[in-house]
């Protein structure tokens, strides 16, 4: 459904802090896939999202989706079928606005409508839906997203991401910043509205362990290439142990911050 | 005289308004409007002028206005420019192009027109006095575009504007082009800065070029003030707000005519009065000044 060809994305070109921060990627996606990334500081995993959001446009290669060329389109125009859910909850949100209000702009994609949407029947439809999430928030939807806490805010940008049922979902360590139990609480709502929502899911993650438990395809970077991909039964058979010792194999060094990556 | 500042706190209202678009709800800080206002007083004045009625003065009064704030926005968006210097590129650009609209003159009178004024005073006649009637139609006017905005900044619309302020990145991630929704803000905030410059023009019965000098700094002494008697984040009483602020800012400005020569102030002091209402208004807000007085009044309150 999307694939990067021959996919290369470089900073500061003709200067002394000439940065490659991808190497020729190439990557197919198909629908339903749910692949998880792994790899230490600076390997890539964010430039790989960043390129296929969009937000940088590659300096060589080729993005598709389902066969047009989608390469030169800005963020926001490929915004309408990717949703990206950050590392720091307050980037998917406007803490100025309500919870209904963020769910109101969130609930479908592209330029809005002059319309006022949010009527009684909307209303009640976000408040099951964030009923669902066990966080008290139904009860809070008048409330500014900025009173809410980290963990609430990252649930709520999860819910108002599939709101739109986006074809693509790129979750960039979206758990990295949370305390434990509002982690394993996003986890297991991103687990659920993979199978509930039928997405196609990225995951940035630091932690193998994660990595390696959830998803159906992994892929290991470093240094904008991608160096090893697993699937299948393969996957699932995968320990960090193995992991560790085949990037050993490959790169001919040992990870360089294994603590990082195993913490 | 005390309907003087009523009156002339709604006209300016509507200005107040346009200034509260940009500068709290987009977080664009917007200078065009010092030219933007006197653009709406200029081409309402030649339209009269030229024997235009008075509802297409206004219409082309608040185009003209919109295409000021459009022309900001893309100059911001394309040259990617902050926006205060967009604002400043504009605004200095409309100077000379105010002047024109004057036909070449730096002001025009409206005194042998029929202006609406005018129109208002005739048709109310007999009825109520001339400061009762334009206290009621610019309250109705006043109404009807704090209707009309609550309405806009309730649809989705108005909604993803009110984020775009807050985060634009979220408005990036949910598919709609920035650029758009700026162009759309600026636009209408600088459509009610000249629909209010076409009003006063009509109210003091000229239009002069060197109208809008120091008006985003009143604008925003008025928002400022509207956030001090009414607090709330709901946007209807932000709308509301603005308004009252601007009364009260034309009812201090009001005693610095009046009543200032006792401590020796003339006229032109007023925009050193307006820049430190300002400050004012920053250090109460912004400091630890107006925290501990905030606390030692609730202090005060509990005790």
């Amino acid at each position: 459904m999307i694939s990067m060809d021959h996919v290369s994305l470089v900073f500061g070109e003709g200067t002394p802090d000439r940065v490659e921060a991808l190497k020729n990627v190439t990557l197919n996606l198909e629908r339903g896939d749910f692949l998880t990334i792994i790899g230490s500081n600076g390997a890539g995993k964010s430039s790989l999202f960043n390129a296929l959001s969009g937000l940088y446009p590659p300096t060589s290669g080729r993005i598709e989706k389902n066969g047009s060329d989608i390469t030169k389109w800005p963020e926001y125009r490929r915004a309408s079928f990717i949703g990206r859910v950050f590392q720091d909850p307050l980037m998917g949100t406007a803490g100025n606005m309500s919870v209904q209000d963020n769910l109101t702009i969130a609930s479908y994609k592209g330029m809005k409508k002059l319309r006022i949407s949010l009527n009684r029947k909307k209303k009640s439809e976000f408040r099951d839906l964030l009923a669902q999430l066990e966080m008290g928030l139904e009860e809070r939807m008048t409330d500014n997203v900025g009173l809410l806490s980290g963990g609430q805010r990252q649930a709520l940008t999860m819910l108002m991401m599939v709101l739109s049922s986006p074809d693509l979902v790129l979750l960039d360590e979206h758990t990295a910043a949370l305390d434990p139990r509002n982690a394993a609480k996003v986890l297991e709502l991103t687990s659920r509205f993979y199978s509930e929502y039928e997405l196609t899911v990225m995951m940035v993650t630091h932690d193998m362990r994660m990595a390696i438990d959830y998803g159906t395809r992994l892929v290991m970077m470093d240094r904008g290439e991608i160096i090893l991909e697993v699937q299948g039964e393969e996957k699932s058979n995968l320990s960090v142990d193995e992991l560790v010792k085949r990037f050993h194999d490959i790169r001919g060094k040992d990870l360089t911050n294994d603590e990082a990556l195993l913490s | 005289m005390i309907e003087g500042i009523f009156v002339e706190g709604l006209i300016y209202g509507i200005m107040a308004l346009g200034v509260f678009i940009t500068f709290r709800i987009l977080d664009f800080p917007d200078l065009t409007v010092d030219g933007s206002f006197p653009l709406g007083a200029a081409v309402m004045a030649t339209s009269l002028v030229s024997g235009l009625p008075i509802l297409v003065g206004l219409a082309l009064a608040i185009f003209a206005g919109a295409l000021a704030g459009t022309i900001t926005a893309v100059i911001h968006n394309e040259l990617k420019v902050p926006s205060l210097l967009a604002g400043i590129l504009t605004m200095t650009m409309l100077y000379s192009i105010n002047v024109r609209v004057l036909g070449n003159k730096a002001n025009l009178s409206l005194l042998k027109e029929r202006h609406l004024i005018k129109v208002l005073l005739e048709a109310t006649e007999g009825i109520m006095n001339s400061s009762a009637a334009q206290l009621l139609f610019f309250g109705i006017i006043i109404i009807l575009l704090i209707t009309a905005l609550n309405a806009f900044f309730h649809s989705d619309i108005g909604l993803t504007l009110g984020a775009l302020g807050g985060n634009e990145r979220m408005v990036v991630a949910q598919g709609t082009n920035p650029k758009v929704l700026k162009i759309i803000g600026v636009g209408v905030s600088n459509a009610l800065v000249s629909l209010s410059g076409a009003f006063t023009a009509q109210y003091q019965g000229f239009a002069d070029a060197g109208l809008g000098t120091g008006m985003v700094v009143s604008g925003l002494a008025m928002v400022m003030i509207g956030e001090f008697v009414i607090r709330s984040s709901k946007i209807h009483w932000l709308l509301i707000r603005v308004v009252v602020g601007a009364i009260v800012y034309k009812a201090i400005m009001f005693g610095g005519r009046y009543y200032g020569y006792m401590i020796r102030l003339t006229p032109t002091d007023l925009k050193l009065v307006t820049g430190l209402l300002i400050i004012i208004s920053l250090i109460i807000t912004k400091t630890d000044i107006g925290a501990r007085i905030r606390e030692h009044k609730k202090r005060k309150a509990s005790r």
